[in-house]
C-alpha cells in the first residue's frame, strides 16, 4: 500500500473530487449534466486503459460490459423494485463474471484476433438482447416514474446519480493507480512488452490477464447502471453502441496509453472538443470528420498521447504525473 | 417444411454468398499482405454503393457499366488512403493501425453523412427473372454472381501471372527479402491496399443492385466481413470466398427455421466459436 503514501495519487484524487463538487456547490444543473457525461467517459476510458494500456490487449468491444451491467441493474430495479445500489452492484458483478467467462478463452488470442473477437462478442450480445423478451427485446425497457420516489423524485434521483458517478470515477481512478503501481501491474506491463519473455520470468500471463479483464469490466458495468438509471430508458442500440467503445479508445490514445492521468485528460479534452464542434455552426455537420482527422494526426504524429508526450519530453513531470 | 422454399433460399444464399465473398476478400487480402485489419472497409463498401447511385441517377449510366470507373476509383482511393493514413505506422503494433484505419472510417462516414444524409436509398434495376416452379432467380443476382466470379478470376490472374502481382505476394511472404530483390515494398503495400479497397467498392456496387442501403450500411457489412474473413482464415482469399458462401447460405436458409432477428446472434456465436477453436479458419491449418 505504498501508493497511499504517494503524493501525486492524493493530488489527483483531491483535484478530481474538488472539480466534481463544483456543480453541486453552485447548484448549476447544466454544468452537473456536463460533468456527469465527462465522468462517465473518464470511467469508460480508464477501465479500457486498464486492460488495453497496461496489458496491450485492445478491447474494441468493451462497451458490452457497459450495456450488460446497465441491463441487469435496470431489470432488477424495474421488475423487482430493487434499490439502485444493490442492483448496480449485482450488475457490476454479473458483468465481471461475464468478463471472467469470456476472458478465459478469448484472452488466449493475440493482437488482431483478440480485437476482432471483442467486436464479435459485443455484436453477439447486442443481437441476443434485441431478441431477449424478459429484457424487452428490441424495444428495451423503461421506468415508471414511481421508481424514483424512493430517491425523492426524479429531480433528486438525478442528483443521486451524479454522486454515484463521482464516487465510481474516484474508485476507478484509484484502482487504475493501484494496479499501475503494484507488482501485479508490473507483471501486466511485462506481458504488454513481451508475453513470451514474461512467462520465462515466472509470470502467469493467462491468470493475470483474466483478473485484469474481470476488473476492467466491473466499472463500465456500474457506469452503465447509473447512466440508464438516470435515463429511465434502456435500448439495445445505445447500450451496446460499438462507436462509444471506439471513442473510449480514442480518449485513451489522446491522453496517453498506459498512464493513469492520460485517459482522464483524454476524456475531458475529447468531450469538450466534441461539444464545441457539435454546437458550432460551421463545424456541427463535420464533427465526425474533424474528430477522425484529429485521431489520425495523433496516431501518426503523437502516438504517446498528451500525457505520454509530456512525460517523454520533460523528465521532471514524470515524478508527479502518472 | 416445404422443399421448394429450401431450394429457393439455397440458391438465394449461394448467389449472395459470392458477393459477400468478394467483399471479404478485400479485407483478407489487405490483412494477408500487411497484417492490418482495415476498419475503414465499411465506408469503402458504402462509397461503392453511392458511386453507383450517383452515376446511374445523375448521369443516367447503366449501373453495371460503372464497373470500370469503380475499379479505378477503388484502386486510387486505396492507394491514397494507404499513403495518408497507414504508411507512417505500418510497422507499429496492431492498436495503431486499427485506430488509423478507424479514423479514416470516421472521416468518410462523417463526410458521406453530410453529403447524402442517412436516409435509405435504392437503385432501380430490374433484369427480369428465371422461374423454375416456385423457385425464382432474379436477373440482378445472377449478374452479380457473374461479375463477382470474373473479378475473382481476374484478381487471381493478377496475383499469379503478372510481375506486380507476384511482387505483392513476395512482399506478403517476406517484406525484407522482397526489398533485397529490388521490389519497392511501399508501392506494393499501397497497391495491395488499393486492390482490397477496389474489391470492397465492387461488392458495394453489386450489393447496391440487390438491396436498399444507407450511408451506415457499410459498417454493418464491415462486421459481416469480419465474420466471413475469420471463417475462411485471416489472410486467405479463397477461404474468404467460401466463408462468404457459408454466411450467405446461413443467412437465407436459417430464416426458414428461426426468426430473422435471431440470425445475427447465430452468426456472431459461430464467429466467436471459430476464433476460439480454429483461429486460422475452417480451411486453414490447425494451430498448435
Amino acid at each position: 500500500m505504498k501508493t497511499l503514501k504517494n503524493i501525486s495519487f492524493w493530488l489527483l484524487f483531491i483535484a478530481i473530487a474538488a472539480v466534481a463538487i463544483l456543480p453541486i456547490a453552485q447548484s448549476n444543473v447544466s454544468m452537473r449534466e456536463d460533468f456527469f457525461l465527462i465522468l462517465m467517459l473518464v470511467i469508460l476510458a480508464s477501465s479500457t486503459n486498464i486492460i488495453m494500456g497496461y496489458t496491450g490487449y485492445v478491447s474494441f468491444g468493451h462497451i458490452v460490459y457497459f450495456g450488460s451491467g446497465g441491463y441487469v441493474a435496470f431489470y432488477l430495479m424495474q421488475t423487482f423494485q430493487w434499490h439502485f445500489v444493490p442492483a448496480a452492484l449485482v450488475g457490476g458483478c454479473v458483468a465481471s463474471l461475464l468478463a471472467f467467462l469470456i476472458g478465459m478463452p478469448v484472452l488466449r488470442l493475440r493482437g488482431a484476433y483478440f480485437a476482432l473477437a471483442t467486436i464479435g462478442i459485443n455484436e453477439a450480445v447486442r443481437s441476443f438482447v434485441s431478441n431477449f423478451e424478459p429484457f424487452g427485446g428490441s424495444v428495451g425497457m423503461f421506468f415508471n416514474f414511481g421508481v424514483y420516489d424512493v430517491y425523492g423524485g426524479a429531480k433528486n434521483a438525478g442528483q443521486f446519480a451524479y454522486y454515484a458517478m463521482v464516487v465510481l470515477a474516484l474508485v476507478t481512478i484509484a484502482t487504475s493507480f493501484l494496479i499501475k503501481k503494484s507488482k501485479f501491474g508490473l507483471g501486466l506491463m511485462s506481458i504488454r512488452e513481451d508475453q513470451d519473455a514474461s512467462m520465462v520470468l515466472g509470470i502467469n500471463p493467462a491468470r493475470l490477464k483474466v483478473i485484469t479483464y474481470t476488473i476492467s469490466a466491473f466499472f463500465p458495468a456500474i457506469a452503465g447502471a447509473i447512466f440508464f438509471f438516470k435515463n429511465g430508458l434502456i435500448e439495445p442500440g445505445p447500450a451496446f453502441e460499438l462507436h462509444r467503445s471506439v471513442e473510449a479508445l480514442v480518449m485513451v490514445m489522446l491522453g496517453g496509453f498506459g498512464t493513469v492521468t492520460g485517459p482522464i485528460v483524454g476524456a475531458v479534452v475529447y468531450e469538450r472538443l466534441r461539444g464545441f464542434l457539435i454546437t458550432n455552426e460551421t463545424f456541427s455537420n463535420f464533427h465526425l470528420v474533424i474528430a477522425g482527422g484529429l485521431l489520425l494526426l495523433i496516431v501518426l504524429f503523437v502516438p504517446a498521447g498528451l500525457v505520454g508526450w509530456l512525460r517523454l519530453r520533460f523528465a521532471a513531470v514524470r515524478r508527479f504525473l502518472e | 417444411m416445404n422443399i421448394e422454399a429450401l431450394i429457393a433460399s439455397t440458391f438465394d444464399g449461394l448467389m449472395l454468398g459470392f458477393v459477400y465473398g468478394l467483399m471479404a476478400m478485400g479485407l483478407t487480402l489487405i490483412f494477408g499482405v500487411m497484417k492490418v485489419i482495415n476498419l475503414g472497409h465499411g465506408p469503402m463498401i458504402a462509397i461503392g454503393m453511392f458511386a453507383v447511385l450517383v452515376m446511374s441517377q445523375a448521369l443516367g449510366i447503366n449501373p453495371y457499366l460503372t464497373l470500370p470507373v469503380i475499379v479505378v476509383m477503388g484502386i486510387l482511393t486505396g492507394i491514397v488512403m494507404y499513403f495518408l493514413a497507414l504508411h507512417r505506422v505500418i510497422n507499429s503494433p496492431e492498436l495503431t493501425t486499427l485506430l488509423a484505419t478507424f479514423s479514416v472510417n470516421m472521416m468518410i462516414t462523417g463526410l458521406m453523412t453530410v453529403i447524402f444524409t442517412t436516409s435509405p436509398r435504392g437503385l432501380d434495376v430490374t433484369l427480369g427473372s428465371l422461374q423454375f416452379g416456385q423457385v425464382t432467380i432474379l436477373g440482378t443476382r445472377v449478374t452479380a454472381v457473374v461479375i463477382a466470379v470474373v473479378v475473382t478470376i481476374a484478381l487471381y490472374l493478377f496475383l499469379y501471372r503478372t510481375r506486380q502481382g507476384k511482387s505483392i505476394r513476395a512482399v506478403a511472404n517476406n517484406r525484407s527479402a522482397a526489398e533485397l530483390m529490388g521490389i519497392n515494398s511501399s508501392w506494393m503495400l499501397g497497391l495491395s491496399f488499393g486492390m482490397g479497397t477496389m474489391l470492397a467498392m465492387i461488392s458495394g456496387m453489386l450489393l447496391a443492385t440487390m438491396f436498399s442501403f444507407t450511408v451506415l450500411t457499410g459498417n454493418t457489412l464491415e462486421t459481416k466481413s469480419f465474420v466471413i474473413v475469420v471463417l475462411g482464415g485471416l489472410g486467405n482469399p479463397t477461404g474468404a470466398l467460401f466463408g462468404g458462401i457459408i454466411i450467405g447460405l446461413l443467412e437465407s436458409i436459417t430464416t426458414i427455421f428461426i426468426p430473422v432477428s435471431w440470425v445475427p446472434v447465430l452468426e456472431f456465436v459461430v464467429f466467436i466459436m471459430i476464433l476460439l477453436v480454429r483461429p486460422n479458419g475452417i480451411f486453414g491449418a490447425r494451430s498448435s
